[in-house]
């Protein structure tokens, strides 16, 4: 017989585990937008770089100043350091750490330690005219941190359970974070599909793959000839690429699977929805997709997902005490 | 080679100072005791840029890891980090001996203290403690009466705080006996030192502490109920008032050290007397709760009931015998510091012995006589609340302002039960690493002993350390800080 004993996982730390993840991830995300949108308002002018930022804020989920003017170091600040606004960088490095910090002897460690240090090093930063002109730095600092923290968490942390809920609050983030960024986009620009992109919309749609770490990948797919109708099928379809909408659905469904194995629990509902939406993508074509509306499409992804979440919550996390001891 | 006593002042002890208080580590300036030449030549021979560095990577190293505790009533960064000092604090083996013998002594007598207290009442009857004292005490818990709990065990976890006087004795300060915290230190202070001085440590042939965890945890176990879930082994559970309590660091490392879960009141429920917790794949028999949530907070149903820290119905689960608490409820009137005056009586009443470790001279207050010396001689003596901790509720007179000392004379003439007085302790000093040199402050010793199927006393402990200059206070509440205790193998 096994010495191994039962282990068991309290729906408190699996619900922290979840939105520890979810936070850096949404953290990490902005920063990857940020630095693109640095690089992006060099080669560009003023008004141009405005536009985008609306959007930024849209798919960011802040709000736009009242007066509706925005500027670079106003939209840099709302995103970054400003911590009243929820889905800022420092608020979101801050949420993911104190979850972490509530469940930390469920953790190694050494992805304490990690995350612990990310928090640091992004709290005592402030903002000011020399930090503006060099936040690429900070921006880089905290990919890189998130990235660190991901590559220690898979090194030193059992893939047992609590690691499957820090790879579903991962892939969940991701996927609402990507449909609604692509949803966005398509709401906004109106460039003839399959045709490749003039010259002034380019620098968008490169911002737009970068904003999702897939110029390089979709390069080497299509060559660098930026067709929105291909843009599209690689950001939303693309089975391989870990910033896909699908491939991180597939994620979702993956370790919504093996949370369902781990806990012997009829959790079929979780499962079923995820495994609804994976195939929804995985049996959609690009061309209907898009004649039907890009934002719609991702608005019922959204939608999905979202209710995956819900169940999620009402599955493991909080439960009525009748049915669990029923069981 | 013995040192000559000029060497004494060579640096890092440039500026050591002596006074009246016994020092740790020289028997007279410059002459180092024998258990410390070791550690003196050490210091004399490192450069002390090389231990400030390392003092800098330590510090760090607290910070990464979070190693920090929460200050009450501070608004900006709640969170601190608990200062190391990275001079060992060393204790020879036959001094070490005694004080596991006198500890081991007092737990024994405490606990047929509660027992008696909560059952027959045997020795307020005999007028041994007064009955008043015992039923006036804050921390007395009249469900407790006739309640009967495993093993007869009302403290399993006990820290003890013991200081060295003048003539080179150790004195029993306080017994801590509710919720004692500051052991994490002790191993994270440990883990440390083995890194900064390797060879120095194993030269020194110290006793080793890191079993803690698993003493506790068996110690934890050995409590389970009589009703407990049956065929497997007991389910242990840590429970927290959460991520806010000052506490927090310690409660996380102890958990994970044992390998148990950390639970939230919320994490936790009762059903027909049973306590269950909330998991993944639903709910899950609990039978032993090491709880580090104070009586008042335990069960909103019994106690206080603006709690939300505790689970309804645990009282009830624990008086049916279906979960064990460690500590039981109510064992607080035993280190009540009222109370903690009739301590040596009350060990020549249950076990027929002299106390092996002796107390400090206390002032009670509700006595008149001795009342009215202590108001006059406020200036001299330390004022402790009885029911109080952590340093919080204090006066000590030769560091007070004339308006405090006024403060104090009021709420002793309004509630002298709620204080005692003692004589201001001119605690040991040891040499700590403060500014690039070794500098001398006074420090005390918690060592932690654990009573499940025997009592358990892991060499060594948290010597506290007053870091400010000149200060008696240790608390980390209060500005101290804490080092590594070296017990010295036989």
């Amino acid at each position: 017989m096994s010495q191994r004993r039962e282990i068991t996982m309290l729906s408190r730390v699996a619900d922290c585990l979840y939105w520890m993840s979810r936070y850096l991830e949404r953290a990490e995300h902005t920063a990857r937008l940020m630095d693109v949108d640095l690089q992006l308002r060099l080669d560009q002018s003023p008004e141009a770089s405005a536009g985008r930022w609306l959007r930024l804020l849209e798919a960011s989920q802040a709000s736009a100043p009242e007066d509706g003017k925005i500027d670079a170091t106003t939209l840099t600040y709302i995103l970054t350091l400003d911590k009243t606004n929820p889905s800022s960088i420092i608020a979101c490095v801050a949420a993911a750490r104190e979850n972490l910090r509530q469940v930390r002897e469920q953790c190694s460690s050494e992805m304490w330690e990690q995350l612990n240090r990310l928090y640091l090093q992004v709290n005592s930063t402030t903002s000011g005219e020399a930090w503006l002109l060099n936040s690429y730095v900070f921006f880089r600092a905290v990919q890189e941190g998130a990235h660190l923290f991901q590559g220690v968490t898979d090194s030193t942390m059992a893939h047992g359970e609590g690691w499957q809920y820090i790879q579903l609050g991962r892939f969940v983030e991701r996927t609402d974070a990507l449909a609604r960024l692509i949803g966005t986009h398509f709401t906004w620009l109106h460039n003839s599909l399959d045709q490749a992109v003039e010259s002034e919309e380019y620098l968008e749609w490169v911002g737009l793959l970068k904003s999702c770490a897939a110029f390089e990948a979709y390069c080497k797919t299509y060559t660098a000839e930026l067709r929105p109708l291909r843009v599209a099928e690689f950001l939303l379809l693309n089975p391989r690429f870990p910033h896909s909408v699908r491939f991180s659905v597939d994620m979702v469904h993956a370790a919504l699977t093996a949370i369902g194995e781990l806990t012997e629990r009829k959790a079929e509902q979780p499962v079923r929805l995820a495994g609804r939406l994976r195939a929804t993508l995985s049996f959609s074509q690009i061309d209907e997709i898009m004649a039907a509306g890009a934002n719609a499409y991702v608005n019922n992804v959204r939608w999905q997902c979202a209710q995956a979440h819900n169940s999620i919550h009402q599955i493991y996390f909080d439960y009525p005490v009748e049915s669990a001891l029923l069981s | 080679m013995p040192e000559s006593p000029r060497s004494m002042f060579r640096p890092p002890f440039r500026s050591y100072q002596f006074d009246g208080a016994y020092d740790e580590m020289f028997a007279a300036p410059g002459e180092p005791r024998p258990h410390y030449r070791a550690l003196f030549q050490t210091l004399l021979e490192l450069p002390p840029e090389q231990l400030r560095k390392t003092q800098q990577a330590a510090d760090l190293s607290f910070l990464h890891q979070g190693i920090t505790f929460t200050v009450y009533g501070n608004e900006e960064g709640t969170e601190r980090v608990f200062p190391n000092d990275l001079l060992p604090r060393i204790i020879p083996h036959h001094e070490w001996s005694k004080i596991e013998g006198g500890l081991t002594q007092r737990i024994a007598a405490l606990n047929l203290f509660l027992e008696d207290v909560y059952h027959r009442g045997r020795i307020l009857a005999d007028g041994v403690v007064p009955r008043e004292l015992v039923y006036s005490c804050r921390h007395f818990r009249r469900e407790m009466r006739g309640l009967t709990v495993p093993r007869g065990i009302y403290v399993s976890v006990c820290g003890t705080d013991l200081v060295r006087l003048p003539d080179g004795n150790f004195a029993v300060l306080e017994d801590n006996l509710r919720v004692p915290s500051g052991v994490s230190y002790m191993l994270a202070n440990r883990k440390v030192l083995k890194r900064v001085f390797p060879t120095l440590f194993r030269d020194y042939g110290v006793c080793p502490v890191d079993h803690y965890a698993q003493a506790l945890l068996a110690t934890l176990r050995a409590l389970s109920p009589p009703n407990a879930s049956g065929w497997h082994e007991p389910t242990v559970v840590l429970l927290t008032p959460g991520v806010f309590n000052s506490a927090y660091f310690e409660h996380t490392f102890l958990a994970q050290q044992m390998g148990i879960e950390l639970v939230e009141g919320r994490d936790l429920l009762v059903h027909d007397n049973v306590v269950y917790m909330r998991t993944t794949a639903g709910l899950r028999r609990v039978d032993v709760i090491y709880r580090r949530v104070d009586d008042d907070f335990l069960d909103p149903l019994t106690f206080r009931r603006d709690s939300s820290l505790g689970v309804p119905g645990l009282f009830n689960a624990y008086r049916a015998g279906n979960v064990a608490l460690a500590n039981a409820i109510g064992t607080g009137i035993a280190d009540d510091k009222a109370v903690y005056a009739y301590v040596p009586a009350i060990i020549r009443y249950y076990l027929g012995e002299d106390p092996i470790l002796a107390n400090v001279d206390t002032y009670l207050l509700h006595d008149r006589s001795q009342r009215e010396y202590v108001l006059e001689h406020l200036q001299e003596l330390v004022v402790k609340a009885v029911g109080e901790s952590g340093g919080y509720g204090m006066l000590i007179g030769p560091h007070s302002t004339a308006e405090q000392r006024e403060e104090f004379r009021r709420r002793i003439q309004e509630e002298p039960r709620n204080y005692i007085a003692q004589p201001t302790l001119n605690l040991s000093r040891a040499p700590c690493f403060l500014e690039g040199e070794a500098q001398a402050r006074h420090v005390d010793l918690r060592p932690y002993i654990l009573y499940g199927e025997n009592v358990t006393l892991v060499p060594g402990g948290l010597t506290r350390v007053a870091l400010r200059r000149g200060s008696l206070v240790v608390n980390s509440s209060q500005g101290g800080g804490s080092k590594d205790t070296w017990v010295l193998r036989a």
